[in-house]
Formats: C-alpha cells, structure tokens, sequence
C-alpha cells in the first residue's frame, strides 16, 4: 500500500508545481519597468514551492484518519432541508435571554463596540429583507442597494426640503421603498433568472447615478446632512436644533454623544427583533408559503390558482420596506449621506449574507451578518487583505457547507384532535384553541 | 340530460407551422371518469394545457359550466391584467403534471396547504398577529390537508419532505394537492407513467374512490389500456391531432380506427 502511494503523491506534487509555475510565472515572476520587463523568477518559484508543499501536506492529513473524518463531516450531506419533529423544545428561554442581552448591551460596549453593533444590526435588516426576495421568493435581486438608499436619502433630503425628522422617516421609508420596490419590479417580474438579476443590477446604479448626479436635489457626490434624531421632542445634540429641549438638559445630566448611539441601538434592536418576528410569521404564512412554493415550482403555482405576480410583488415590496428601515438607520447613525455607501460592492455583501446564511433561513441570515460585519473590524491590522479574506472565506464556504450555514427546518403539521376522533374531545378541542 | 361539465369546442391549437390539435370537440359529463388516450405526440398535453389555461387556444371555445354559469377559458386567460391560467383554476379546474411538479424541499402538508390559499387568511396583519380567525382558517386548513392526504393513503407521510417520497406517492400527492384546490374537474396528465403495477392498481383505487365517493369529475391522460377500460366511463381517442373515436370504452375498443392508429396502419388499409 504505502509504496504505491509514493508515487502518486509525487505526480500530484508535480502537477501542483507546474500549473502554480505557470499561473505565478507572469503574475509575480515579471515586473514591470516603464516598457520593458524585470525577470524575477525564483519569486514565482519559491511561491510555487510553497503551494506544493500544501497540497501534499492537505494529502497527507487526507490519508491519516483524522483527516478522513473530517473530510467525511464536511461533504455536503443530504438536501440541507429537514422537517421539524414537532417535538423540538421550545427555544423561548434562549430568545428571551438573547433579548435582553441584546437591550443590555449598550451598558456593557464601548462606543466602538456600540458602533460596530449598529452596523452589523444594519445589515441585519438588509439581509433579512433581501432574504424575503432571494431566499423565500427566490428572485434574484443584484440591486438591493437602491431601496436601502431610498432609505437613507428619504430622511435626509425629507429634512432638508421637508422637515420630516427621525420618526416620521421610520414610518414612511417602508412605504416609500415599498413603491420605489413596485415600480421596479411591474415590468420585470414576467423575467427569471439571470435577466430579473440584469435588470435590478442596473436599477441599483441608476439610483445611485441619479443621486449622484443630480446635483441641486440631493447634493451629488457631497451628500446630504442627516439630522440627529429625537424622542417625544428631546434631542441627541449638545444645542437644541429641530426646536426640542436637549436631552442632558432636561434631565439635569452631563452632555455626551454617546446618548445618540445608545438611542439608536435601542430602536433598531427593536426594529431588528420585529422584522425577525414577522420574517419567522411569514414562513408560517400562506403568503411565506406560497413565496416558497414559487421559487420551488412557479408553473406548479399557476395550476393551484396563485397568482404569481401578484405574489413576486408582494415579496418585492415587502423586501424594499425592510431594506428602506435599514437604510433609515443608516444614515441616522452616520449623520451625513452621499452616493459612495450605496455602490454595487453593498449589493454583493447583502446578497453574500443571504447566501452563507443559507436561502431562506432567518437564523443563518442574521449569523451571517453578524459574521460580516463583525470579523472586518477585528480584521482591522489586515485591512488590504480584507476582501481577500473574503472570496476565500465564500470560495471555502461553497466547497464545505453549499447549503449556507444553517440547516433550514420546515415547520411540522398535525391535524386538531377534533378532527381525528371526530369531535370526541372538546377538552382538546379548547386547549387548542386557547394557545 | 344535463349540460356536460366541460364543454370543447372545434378547437384547434398551433405552434407556428405545427398544428397539435386539430378541430378537436368532446365533452366531460359531470362526476364521470373520461379517459384522453392516443399515441404520443398525439396532442393530448397540448389539450390539457388549453383546457387548464396553460395554452390559449388559436381557434375554438373551451366552456366550463362551473359554479357560476358557463365560463369560457380562453376569456379568463387574456382578460386584461388580472387575466392568467390561475383563474382557471379558481373557476374550477386543477391538474396534475405528466412530469412531477411537487414543491420538493417542503413538506408534504405545506404543498397541500399552498394549494389552500384560497380558504386560508391572506391578510399579513392578521397572520402577524395571529388572530383567532386566522387561526381557525388555518387549523380548517391542515385538517383538510390531512383528509385528502388520508384519502390518497399518505397520512404517514405527512410531516417529509414531498422531494424524498418515492415516484408513486410522488403522484398522489400531487393529485392530493390538485384536489385541495376544490376542483370542479380535475385533470390527471399520465398520472400511471412510470409506476409498477401495485403503484398502479393502488392509484386506480384512489382515482375511483375519488369519482365515487366524492362525485369528483375526473379527465385523465392515460397510457395503460388496462386502466383506462377499468376506470373510465367515457373514452376520447386523439391521433394526430384530431379525435379519431368518442365512446364508452367497448365501443372504442372495438373501433378499427382506433386499432390501426395503435399499431400504425395506414388509413387506406382501415377504409378497404
Ligand atoms: N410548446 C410547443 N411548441 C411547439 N410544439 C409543441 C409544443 N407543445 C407540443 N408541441 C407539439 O405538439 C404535438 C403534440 O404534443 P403533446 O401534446 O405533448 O403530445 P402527447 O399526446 O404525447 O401529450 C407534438 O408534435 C409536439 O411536438
Ligand atoms: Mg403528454
């Protein structure tokens, strides 16, 4: 045995060290000097040496049984989708205890911490409106980002020319994003695939365009100030400025900024944690369910009486509200907009969050998005290699888990007991209708 | 005698040069099996899809004396906007697929509750917040999901996934699913393909305990001659195109044109 995996092992070293050789040959070997070139060979040696020597370290652990155990834990098992028993325990004490951990956390984080939550609950939203279009409805959406910056820019242009504050934008953003999300999808919902991904791809830079461009509206590249928000007239800055009373003032306390953040975070928890509520409702919904049915089947739909353009729309919309609160938050938390937040890259990252979290699954939907977010900044020392770090992590996300990090569980059914024993048991009959 | 459930009209399908239905009338009498058979290629789907809103037809009238008076298909399909081949279906018609179109990744219940959600409370608010009438449409729901589930003797399988069930389940689930959309006629496209003969003799049950006990009316697509002579009342027989016999399924039986479509004859040799 042991010498007939010599060889092979070698061949497979070969191979390595060619096609690497050939790769980092003209990438790192030949550096350029005005027109003419440097050689710098043995660069693309060494480099080549190095990842040969990987790949037969990888085949060496392969070979021991360790490696083989983990090499059988992680092939993709199954379809990645699993009906509930009906007999899971009920996870309540666990939301309640991450509830309040999460209303404690401002108390504990410092103002850097506090700020990078604000972000990673941020794209918490994002992800669990575009989850609704991807994931649920299975539309593929490549220009997210527009609703998030209808968002954005409602509250800022809306204080500027209209004098809406915080509060005000809260509640119409979902509306306005909601139309924005309509507009565009009536004429393209009748495409599939790769074309509804076109389409909203140049929906997404359009918006951001015009909000460039248009210069006398919405400031162009400078941005729009946002102002900061209020609560029942109280207001987050050292001086009085939308006409309230300054918070620190009127409770006789000391100025400090990081009120504002704690406000913020506290409102988007909330948001985030209803969002989540409805999200988890919906897939119980015949409105989630038939989302489902048409990204399994959209023919299938038509012959059981959906209307499935009806129905796209409403996912369309309900994902461009939850993507316009995210974008409302946004621009609170930084107090100034402009065009550059809402580029492309965003719609990736918003589509990378639904994607590891696994299609359709809130809890992996918002572990991604914490992941995200949060790894980037400890990532901080190695911010060059940032987005490097990233195609790998998806590259190696892909290979292991392609389903997305969490498994995704299909809520069990059970007929009333009413109808099983045929009315014998109105006691059950109560219990279930009093749950 | 009563108005025929369904209604076919002269009509005649073409797909630019191919002309898959030609001239083609019959009629679906209430609570009665009638059986669609002929060679492939004969146009048989092509019927069913003009018949289930899939296909609007370029000649001729499809009519569904239905709940409220008789309707015509082609008219649903192109009316303006709100028009397609889902109000087909709630003026009361649903159909199987001659290839399995279950939703496969989720559970069976859940591809017969989608198929409720007519009867079930659409309101986003009320199901939010989970309202008692919510509630109740939806508990009426499962428990009509679990009645045809138990009719087609699949109440075990309930809470899998519909992706893993084998290939027989696989089609009575789907018919299962059809008939929660509370059909006035339902349409089975091939639903013995590629079944073994226990499969098929357990589906030959369900299909007569359906137009039996349920006085459902059924218009099957149907290969196997065994099946179709058990289960049918009425047998219309398409080649080429056009129908070639109308009858009981004796008098098809016994009918040369139908034998020779079958085993390819020429017409001359039918005539002579
Ligand atoms: N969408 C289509 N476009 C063009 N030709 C079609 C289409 N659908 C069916 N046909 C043609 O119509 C004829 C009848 O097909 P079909 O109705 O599927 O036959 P079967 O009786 O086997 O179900 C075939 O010749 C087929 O090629
Ligand atoms: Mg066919």
């Amino acid at each position: 045995m042991e010498t007939n995996r010599l060889p092979a092992l070698l061949k497979q070293a070969l191979l390595t060290f060619t096609v690497s050789l050939i790769l980092f040959g003209p990438i790192s070997g030949l550096v350029l000097e005005g027109f003419s070139f440097r050689n710098e060979l043995t660069r693309a040696v060494v480099l080549a040496a190095f990842v040969t020597l990987g790949r037969v370290a990888l085949s060496l652990i392969g070979m021991t049984a360790f490696g083989r155990k983990l090499a059988g834990g992680a092939a993709p098992s199954g379809g990645g989708v699993t009906v509930m028993t009906g007999e899971e325990k009920s996870s309540t004490a666990l939301l309640a205890l991450l509830f309040l951990a999460g209303i404690a956390l401002p108390f504990f984080a410092d103002k850097y911490f506090l700020g990078i939550a604000i972000l990673a609950l941020i794209y918490c939203l994002l992800g669990l409106g575009l989850n609704i279009v991807v994931g649920l409805a299975g539309l593929l959406d490549l220009g997210f980002v527009a609703f998030y910056a209808v968002g954005a820019y409602l509250l800022a242009l809306g204080y500027q020319y209209l004098g809406l504050g915080f509060w005000s934008a809260l509640v119409i953003a979902p509306f306005l994003a909601g139309l924005f999300g309509m507009i565009l999808a009536f004429p393209v919902l009748k495409m599939h695939g790769d074309y509804l991904a076109i389409v909203t791809l140049g929906f997404g830079e359009i918006i951001r365009l015009v909000l460039n461009n248009w210069l006398e509206f919405t400031g162009g590249p400078n941005g729009a100030p946002v102002p900061a928000p209020t609560l029942f007239g109280l207001e987050f800055t050292r001086t009085a400025k939308q006409g309230g009373v300054p918070l620190h003032d009127y409770f006789g306390i000391a100025y400090s900024a990081d009120y504002k953040f704690w406000f913020i975070y506290l409102v988007l928890f909330l948001v985030v944690c209803l969002v989540i509520y409805a999200v988890e409702r919906l897939r119980v919904m015949p409105l989630g369910r038939m989302w489902e049915a048409l990204r399994e089947d959209e023919i299938a739909c038509r012959s059981l009486g959906v209307n499935h353009v009806f129905t796209k729309l409403t996912a369309f919309m309900l994902g461009a509200s939850t993507g316009g609160l995210a974008g409302v938050f946004f621009a609170v938390h930084q107090g100034f907009v402009n065009p550059t937040s809402f580029t492309f890259f965003e719609s990736a990252l918003i589509l990378a969050i639904v994607v590891l979290g696994g299609l359709g699954s809130t809890v992996g939907v918002i572990a991604a998005a914490l992941v995200l977010t949060i790894l980037p900044e400890l990532l901080r020392d190695f911010a060059e290699y940032r987005v490097l770090i990233f195609g790998v992590l998806m590259v190696v996300m892909m290979i292991w888990k392609p389903r997305g990090l969490v498994r995704i569980k299909r809520p069990a059914f059970f007929p009333s007991t009413t109808a099983e024993k045929t009315g014998s048991l109105p006691f059950a009959a109560k219990a279930e209708a009093t749950r | 005698m009563t108005t025929p459930l369904l209604d076919v009209r002269n009509v005649t399908m073409r797909f630019g040069g191919i002309v898959a239905n030609r001239a083609v009338s019959f009629s679906v009498e209430r609570g009665a099996v009638t059986a669609l058979i002929g060679p492939n290629g004969a146009g048989k789907t092509t019927m069913f899809n003009c018949i289930t809103g899939f296909y609007r037809a370029s000649e001729g009238q499809i009519l569904l004396n239905g709940r409220d008076g008789p309707q015509d298909i082609g008219a649903l399909m192109t009316r303006p906007i709100t028009g397609g081949s889902h109000l087909v279906t709630r003026a009361g018609i649903a159909r199987t697929f001659q290839n399995i179109r279950l939703f496969k990744e989720m559970s069976v219940v859940e591809n017969l509750l989608v198929a409720q959600h007519r009867v079930t409370a659409n309101n986003i608010v009320s199901g939010v917040l989970r309202t008692p009438a919510f509630r109740r449409a939806e508990r009426e729901a499962v428990d009509r999901a679990y009645h045809w589930l138990r009719q087609m003797n699949l109440a075990e399988d309930a809470n899998r996934l519909a992706g893993e069930l084998p290939y027989g389940r696989q089609r009575r689930l789907e018919i299962a699913r059809a008939m929660c959309t509370d059909p006035k006629l339902i349409c089975l496209d091939e639903p013995a393909a590629g079944l073994n003969p226990s499969e098929t003799r357990e589906l030959s049950e369900v299909i007569q305990r359906l137009c039996h006990e349920h006085g459902q009316t059924v218009l099957v697509i149907e290969h196997d001659m065994g099946l179709v002579m058990r289960i049918s009342q009425h047998v219309v027989v398409l080649d080429h195109g056009e129908v070639i016999s109308d009858g009981t399924p004796e008098h098809v039986a016994n009918d040369p044109a139908v034998v020779a479509a079958y085993l390819g004859v020429s017409e001359e040799e039918v005539n002579a």
